[in-house]
């Protein structure tokens, strides 16, 4: 196939009337490439303190009918939790992420809750995840892949609860993309998830839960760096 | 698929006749628009971001040869694997030796229009691989053994009772006289047959709406999740690209992203966007172990530098589709092949010929709604009419508009002539329609007076009226 790949590149270049690019717009078009400079982002949540951006976000997520439970601290979490999970009429039985973000909560507090730590099979109804970050722009939630936050649990179960931090809360898309080149090497899956899986594909009609999770429902923790 | 673009007419005709057809276009005039301004209303920017993005996609088009390298060398540095392909059979072969190669029994496919250009599904059936759609509205068609009808919304031509039928024909493990009335019903039944076939698929192939340079990553954009179970499940994740589906960053795909959704559907962003690199990591317990992204060209490097480059920049929002008024009479399949609506009038016979196609760029009214929803501002009728005007030279329209045109064109270069011709044809036309003031039927002009009457000349030309009045005003002062 390497005859295909150079007649391609060779078809591109005479189409544009010229060879490889000259030295000096190929060290224009690397500079480009590696100054990730930003183009215009809007106002709506950039303009925005954080608290305001957090506002935002909730109010975007729960516009594409998301649900969020917001608490004090993450010792409110699984009475929170529970909470949703019996105002659904839903079993107290969950996949979670073995994700060291949720390690701080105290999930013995309410042993009710029956939690499977690992990877989400077919079977499980329900699942908890953490976030990478949160978009409040558009009340997106950005999620990674790794080792600990394997990406079916995002998709699986029917009903996704979300454990997010409320420092974790960015403006826009552009921030996130900022956090997680700081935190090292890009994840196979980048997952930003706005609202529960949908379809309008017959009559236009809107139904939630097309493939992915029917809910979405956000607990977000008021924790000490948001409240500074 | 076999295109059927030469007999557009017919196809248009059979669609206008179309009860089921007609009630569900009617249902999408209206929706897609009004979602599309209201979400626009929302963000002060629209405007701007599109110059933005049109800067981007103009700029990726001329370094168009550096971005793809650079996304090759970044698939490669993350493991991946990058397929050049001249032609769509050249794609075929490709993707089969690729199941082939991992023993392939079932492959689930996210929503893909390249996919249908290269017609992979009945290829891979041909070749005993079965692949199972999973987009709702794509697995509705692929059940009904019917192309998509629109780039976005598969199924928008049906009305839920064919949706119902085909579910009945094909899902005969399930009780027959169940209740499938409404789209929640159906789409609870869709999901828990397809769930077994994402757990049971050995690959899945998935569509980019756009490829990261930056990083060798695609990104697909759904609604359904249906493109994420897709990829996820199997041993292997293979994209189909189109070449021109590069942009440099991430930063830049974000702006794109802020323009599709809004242009689509209407909304502010799609339920998932899914950035996806490179096969699973070392340490993952999930993911794809293979990842493959074929890179189709299929004609479109030629439309480099030429008078239809700026098609190149089109993301597929399928808001020219959705309002554009031959489209929404019509459909989709009318336009005989992948894609429709405006873009697909530019877009088909650059792809399949002017020979087969030429009849597309011919159903517009020129009214300009495409283009001045276009994010990427295409300028979508100047290019019917390049196409028109190369139809024309090609000698291919037929053969009485051709001299009607030439007659019309040698009096129209002749002023005195023209003002006779047209001044005499005003005065017969108003003897005989003067009873009626219109006509049922005229001779030579049936193609009009079929569906509509031509009404009748109430005097004189405009140019006879115009020297009167001037005669009159040099009197006067």
């Amino acid at each position: 196939m390497s005859e295909a790949r150079d007649q391609i590149f060779g078809d591109i270049r005479a189409r544009l009337g010229r060879g490889r690019l000259d030295p000096a717009a190929n060290a224009a078009a690397e500079e480009r490439l590696n100054a990730h400079r930003r183009n215009l982002v809007p106002a709506r949540a950039a303009s925005l303190d954080h608290a305001g951006q957090v506002a935002l976000f909730i109010a975007e997520a729960q516009a594409v009918d998301t649900t969020i439970a917001r608490v004090a601290n993450a010792g409110d979490v699984p009475g929170a939790v529970a909470d949703f999970l019996s105002s659904q009429n839903l079993p107290a039985r969950l996949v979670m992420t073995p994700d060291p973000k949720l390690d701080a909560i105290p999930w013995d507090a309410r042993p009710m809750l029956e939690l499977r730590r690992g990877r989400a099979e077919d079977s499980d109804a329900a699942g908890i995840t953490g976030a990478f970050a949160a978009i409040a722009e558009t009340g997106t939630l950005m999620l990674i892949s790794g080792e600990l936050t394997p990406t079916r649990n995002n998709f699986l179960p029917d009903t996704h609860i979300v454990v997010l931090r409320a420092s974790e809360v960015v403006a826009c898309y552009e921030d996130g993309w900022d956090r997680l080149r700081a935190a090292g090497a890009m994840p196979r899956t980048v997952n930003f998830i706005t609202g529960p899986s949908r379809t309008g594909d017959i009559e236009q009609r809107l139904v939630l839960g097309a493939h992915g999770p029917r809910r979405l429902h956000i607990v977000l923790v008021d924790d000490a760096q948001s409240r500074e | 698929m076999e295109p059927t673009s030469h007999a557009f007419k017919a196809n248009a005709h059979r669609a206008l006749g179309d009860a089921n057809l007609q009630r569900a276009m009617t249902m999408m005039r209206t929706g897609f628009p009004e979602k599309r301004a209201q979400a626009i209303a929302r963000l002060p920017e629209f405007e701007a971001l599109r110059d933005e993005g049109i800067a981007i996609k103009n700029h990726v088009i001329a370094h168009l040869d550096f971005y793809l390298e650079r996304f090759e060398q970044n698939v490669v540095a993350n493991g991946g694997k990058v397929h050049w392909c001249r032609t769509a059979q050249e794609a075929r072969e490709t993707v089969l030796a690729l199941c082939r190669a991992l023993d392939a029994k079932t492959v689930t496919k996210g929503k893909s229009m390249v996919g249908e250009e290269i017609a992979i599904n009945d290829f891979l059936e041909k070749n005993g691989i079965t692949p199972v759609e999973t987009d709702l509205g794509e697995y509705i068609v692929q059940i009904r053994h019917e192309p998509p009808s629109h780039i976005i919304a598969p199924a928008v031509h049906l009305v839920k009772e064919q949706v119902a039928d085909s579910f009945r024909a094909t899902h005969t493990h399930l009780p027959h006289d169940r209740v499938l009335e409404e789209p929640r019903v159906m789409t609870d039944e869709a999901r828990s047959v397809l769930r077994q076939k994402f757990l049971a698929a050995d690959v899945g192939i998935t569509g980019a709406n756009f490829l990261i340079a930056e990083t060798g990553s695609s990104i697909i954009v759904t609604n359904e999740g249906n493109g994420d179970l897709t990829q996820i499940l199997p041993k292997a994740h293979i994209v189909l690209a189109s070449l021109e589906k590069v942009v440099p960053t991430l930063e830049d795909a974000s702006t794109m992203l802020r323009l599709l959704a809004r242009s689509a559907t209407g909304q502010e962003f799609s339920t998932y966007t899914t950035v996806s690199t490179g096969p699973r990591r070392a340490t993952d317990t999930d993911g794809p172990g293979e990842y493959h992204v074929v890179i189709l060209d299929n004609g479109r490097s030629a439309l480099l530098g030429g008078e239809f480059q700026d098609m190149l920049r089109c993301i597929r929002c399928a808001a020219c589709l959705n309002h554009c008024p031959v489209y929404g009479a019509i459909g989709g399949h009318a336009y005989g092949w992948v894609y429709s609506g405006p873009m697909g009038a530019v877009l088909t016979p650059t792809l399949i010929g002017i020979e087969e196609a030429g009849n597309l760029p011919n159903a517009s009214t020129f009214c300009g709604r495409c283009e001045s929803v276009c994010p990427m501002r295409i300028p979508l009728p100047k290019m019917m009419r390049q196409w028109r005007e190369r139809e024309f030279s090609k000698r291919l329209s037929p053969a009485t508009q051709r001299w009607g045109l030439a007659l019309w064109a040698f009096a129209a270069q002749r002023p005195a002539l023209y003002r006779q011709v047209s001044a005499l044809a005003a005065r017969v036309l108003g003897f005989f329609g003067a009873g009626r003031g219109r006509f049922r039927a005229l001779p030579l002009a049936g193609g009009w007076t079929d569906m509509r009457d031509m009404p009748a000349p109430e005097g004189k030309s405009f140019m006879t009226l115009w020297a009167e009045r001037q005669r009159k005003t040099r009197r006067v002062s």
